[in-house]
């Protein structure tokens, strides 16, 4: 155990500069040495959104910023970038460079902020931690920052919900996840900030983030610090769902936890959800003679390797609703420790009479070690990213793609959220499948 | 030029090396003359965007290497992107004979905070030992990062170390982000430990053994090649590491492209007396002749190359003819690599084609080698000055400043990125992947067809312009594009 990563599907705390890209209008500032942008970018690919990858500014602190500090370099970068880019907010990550060597970029950015200009820092050189953590600095840094602003005099909305889920380009399905997440709880009733993607309404609807009357976290543990920071700061309590929830059970069981949590209208959720298993099993219904009958073979078994939160969530969607059993599964998000007990019990929950083996370990080129040993009897499935392709064709399994990074697949607004991305996830499974037939 | 020391564990940067410069603001003669008179001077960006960095450079000298690991000894996120070169060693490798391209093997040591402050000597040490357990590779490569560099640790005694007790190559390639703000400096260093510790002095001479220096283009060589009695050794990409430890044996190396390979062949020449080919590459008619009589001096090949020459312009003149009447008085914007843009630009004024002005990334004065021929000067000299030729590190604000002003038939991009601000403002745009398309006189017919085939098919770039989204502001396109360039005298009028 020397603590080595293979083939990452992760990267470092400035990756977070993707979760900026994604508020619309919004631009990252990099204070890091050249390249941390450009790796970034790609590790994501086709990623740039408003202004990241090339178009991001950066200081490319060289030598000269580490030997003598880079913090005039930064202010001059800051000014640039707000004579040359157009933008609702800029949001100043630093890199291991300025980490290391100690810049007070704090004091930099606040010069800005004092002339009342839309701009905040965060602190995010790739050792201090992964992006999935980082993610929570950036929005906490957004927040208290610059949103805090336009807390003072705000009244509580009693309809209007925060909501933490996808991470944007870590899930592939980021996009699609947080429509369909908007879509269903604007159905029962709410008003939702997403916050991220072309749903959302930028910065003025991070604004007023302090007005919600409370936040839905749909994780396991990632963001899990924003929600609690919001609690301690506005006072707002927050409804945790423990996995992405796919398919007709576990997007029932979201939306009536939901319901019991905030008091919703109890009718109006039912009679959405039956509105909803009506499209859904419709189709179930109509695949399942495909499913039972199809004579020249369909995978039997999976194996996920991905992040805690489609883990779980595919397992119980997979085994429930479309018939295939997962056998090893691998998280390979660096899941802290403290979580990973609630995280097994959770994939426990999947089935009272079988056993799901789970292992937590970002060393990816461990799992492909561990699933080249193993043989089950049937044809099987691996869902998980780019990596994975070669693997899959080594063990003969039917492959998708599913998660960072992904070469081999193009996602733009696809979804596996929620009941239309059950069904979304069922195409490309058996879309796959099929394609294997000449 | 420089002198070639593989005692040292790490390789000067081009600014130090070569004194290269990424800003400039000019005509092409001007900078070949400044370059000459030694007058050349670095222009620094008051605002600047992201540029790419030697790690990333350096790995792609030693990733495709068939039977290599690799360790990026750092934070996570320096081996970002590296996946790519698994990607490409996969699905290119039917263009390189390779049938059953083998996964890559591509780690991390995954520096934590506590390495930051206790060092990371123990976990890279520990780290080299399991990957040579989990991949029997034949070397292990360890490219260091920003973070490794300057908290200090001790990469060369780590190396040096675990070599002794494994008994295969690790090598240890020192290529720091923050160390230089020419990525292209990523290659040397891979290549210099590749000099050091895999090519071994030569036993043997195989005089029909030619060193192609090159990227993962298409095997063309073995063809053009095997027409004068010579065979390719491509490195490093899809080469072997005992394929690597033989190219001391070759009779002469070329090179695709000199900004790539400059280093690598001037060790080759000065350490294990293999000749590089000193003329630029053969991109253009002009240089392309000049190269392969070069080669056929080295290699005493004199009479095949002329053979070769006539029966390569009796196959390719009268297309290459056709193609300068129909793309003659097109004007285009060149934006790629030093001396690949060079090529680029040549090849546009042999199809007849009018350079309005190029964006090239970085400008090296001189080559490694003595005696290596500046493909710019060669450019300026075979087909006229470039009048807007500046030199811009993929300073992508500068680019669509340019390209508002000068509106361009089409635009030539090699690297990513670039051709999207063509393809928004409504401008054909092209950029080619593999280097060895415009090479020779098949090369010229090659790109002629594309472009001709770009400037025609415009429908998606006037629509994509018609909704394009542009971050950059209306004061931003009016100014002066070099506006931020330091040391400017004055704002002058474009």
């Amino acid at each position: 155990m020397s603590g080595i990563i293979e083939q990452e599907r992760y990267t470092c705390a400035i990756g977070a500069m993707q979760t900026v890209t994604a508020i619309k209008r919004a631009i990252p500032i990099l204070h890091s040495g050249p390249g941390c942008g450009t790796m970034v970018s790609g590790f994501f690919e086709r990623a740039k959104g408003y202004a990241g990858g090339s178009t991001a500014p950066c200081t490319n602190s060289g030598e000269n910023e580490v030997v003598f500090g880079g913090e005039e370099k930064l202010r001059k970068v800051i000014l640039g970038a707000s004579q040359v880019l157009d933008s609702d907010l800029q949001v100043v990550l630093t890199g291991c460079t300025a980490g290391i060597v100690g810049d007070d970029v704090g004091r930099v950015v606040k010069a800005f902020q004092d002339q009342g200009r839309p701009i905040v820092h965060v602190e995010t050189p790739g050792f201090k931690c992964n992006n999935y953590v980082s993610h929570s600095s950036v929005v906490q840094a957004i927040i208290d920052q610059y949103v805090d602003h336009f807390a003072r005099g705000r009244t509580s909305n009693p309809r209007l919900v925060n909501v933490f889920a996808s991470l944007p380009y870590q899930d592939p399905f980021w996009k699609g996840n947080l429509a369909e997440l908007k879509r269903i709880l604007e159905a029962v009733g709410l008003q939702v900030n997403i916050l991220f993607g072309p749903d959302s309404g930028g910065v003025e609807e991070w604004k007023t983030i302090p007005e919600a009357a409370f936040n839905i976290l749909v994780s396991p543990w990632y963001g899990l610090e924003i929600v609690e920071h919001l609690e301690a700061k506005y006072g707002q309590r927050f409804y945790q769902f423990p996995h992405i929830p796919i398919g007709g059970n576990e997007t029932a069981r979201f939306l009536r936890g939901l319901a019991g949590f905030a008091g919703l209208d109890q009718a109006r959720v039912e009679a959405f959800i039956a509105r909803e298993e009506q499209g859904f099993y419709e189709e179930i219904d109509n695949l399942a003679t495909f499913l039972l009958e199809f004579r020249y073979g369909l995978p039997g078994y999976v194996h996920v390797i991905h992040d805690a939160s489609y883990v779980v969530g595919m397992a119980k969607f997979l085994l429930h609703e479309v018939g295939i059993i997962p056998r090893e599964q691998f998280i390979v998000d660096n899941t802290p420790e403290a979580f990973q007990a609630g995280i097994r019990a959770e994939l426990a929950t999947t089935s009272s009479k079988r056993t799901i083996p789970l292992t937590f370990d970002p060393d990816a080129g461990k799992a492909q070690e561990v699933i080249r040993g193993l043989q089950h009897p049937g044809r099987g499935l691996l869902i998980g990213s780019g990596w994975d392709k070669h693997l899959a064709q080594e063990r003969g399994l039917d492959f998708l793609s599913a998660s960072a990074p992904s070469p081999y697949r193009l996602v733009l607004t696809t979804g596996y959220l929620g009941f239309r991305g059950g069904l979304r996830l069922i195409e490309d499974i058996y879309g796959q499948v099929l394609a294997t037939y000449r | 030029m420089s002198i070639i020391d593989l005692r040292s564990p790490s390789v000067e940067v081009r600014e130090n090396r070569l004194g290269s410069i990424t800003g400039f603001e000019g005509s092409a003669s001007e900078l070949v003359g400044c370059s000459q008179r030694g007058s050349l001077g670095e222009r620094n960006r008051s605002f600047s965007q992201c540029l790419g960095c030697s790690t990333s450079n350096a790995a792609c000298t030693v990733i495709l290497i068939q039977d290599a690991a690799v360790i990026s000894h750092g934070p996570v996120g320096c081996s970002g992107c590296l996946h790519e070169y698994a990607f490409t060693y996969r699905v290119n490798g039917v263009h390189r004979g390779l049938e059953h391209p083998t996964q890559r093997r591509i780690f991390s040591t995954n520096l934590e905070e506590r390495d930051t402050v206790f060092g990371g000597n123990q976990k890279l040490a520990d780290g080299i030992r399991e990957v040579h357990q989990r991949t029997a590779a034949k070397a292990i490569f360890i490219i260091t990062t920003c973070a490794s560099g300057i908290i200090g640790d001790d990469v060369e005694g780590v190396a040096a170390e675990a070599e002794a007790e494994l008994g295969v190559p690790v090598v240890a390639i020192f290529c720091e982000g923050f160390r230089s703000r020419i990525w292209t400096s990523g290659f040397d260093a891979g290549y210099h430990g590749i000099a050091r510790k895999l090519i071994k002095p030569a036993t043997r001479k195989q005089p029909d053994l030619v060193n192609v220096i090159n990227f993962w283009g298409t095997d063309i060589f073995s063809g053009l090649l095997g027409r004068i009695g010579l065979r390719p050794n491509y490195i490093t990409p899809y080469a072997t590491v005992a394929g690597i430890a033989q190219s001391s044996e070759a009779v002469v190396t070329i090179q695709i492209c000199p900004t790539l390979g400059s280093y690598l062949g001037a060790a080759l020449e000065q350490v294990h007396g293999v000749p590089e080919i000193k003329a630029p590459p053969p991109y253009g008619i002009r240089a392309t002749d000049r190269w392969w009589r070069e080669l056929g001096a080295l290699t005493g090949r004199q009479a095949e190359v002329e053979t070769l020459l006539q029966e390569e312009k009796a196959e390719h003149l009268p297309r290459i003819a056709e193609l300068r009447s129909q793309l003659a008085g097109k004007s285009a914007y060149v934006t790629a690599g030093a001396a690949h843009g060079h090529a680029l630009v040549a090849i546009l004024r042999e199809l007849g084609m009018r350079v309005t002005g190029a964006a090239v990334f970085h400008h090296d004065p001189v080559y490694d080698n003595a005696g290596a021929a500046d493909s710019l000067e060669a450019v300026v000299q075979d087909h006229g000055d470039i009048p807007k030729y500046n030199v811009c590190n993929k300073q992508e604000f500068e680019l669509v400043n340019l390209l508002v002003r000068q509106r361009p038939d089409v635009l030539l991009a090699r690297h990513g990125g670039m051709t999207l601000w063509g393809a928004k403002l409504g401008i054909p745009s092209l950029l080619i992947g593999d280097e060895h398309f415009g090479m020779g006189y098949q090369g010229l017919v090659n790109y002629g067809e594309r472009l001709l085939e770009t400037l025609e098919n415009d429908e998606f770039v006037k629509n994509l312009a018609r909704h394009a989204i542009n971050p950059y502001t209306d004061w931003w396109l009016k100014q002066d594009p070099y506006l931020f360039l330091e040391g400017k005298a004055h704002v002058g009028n474009h």
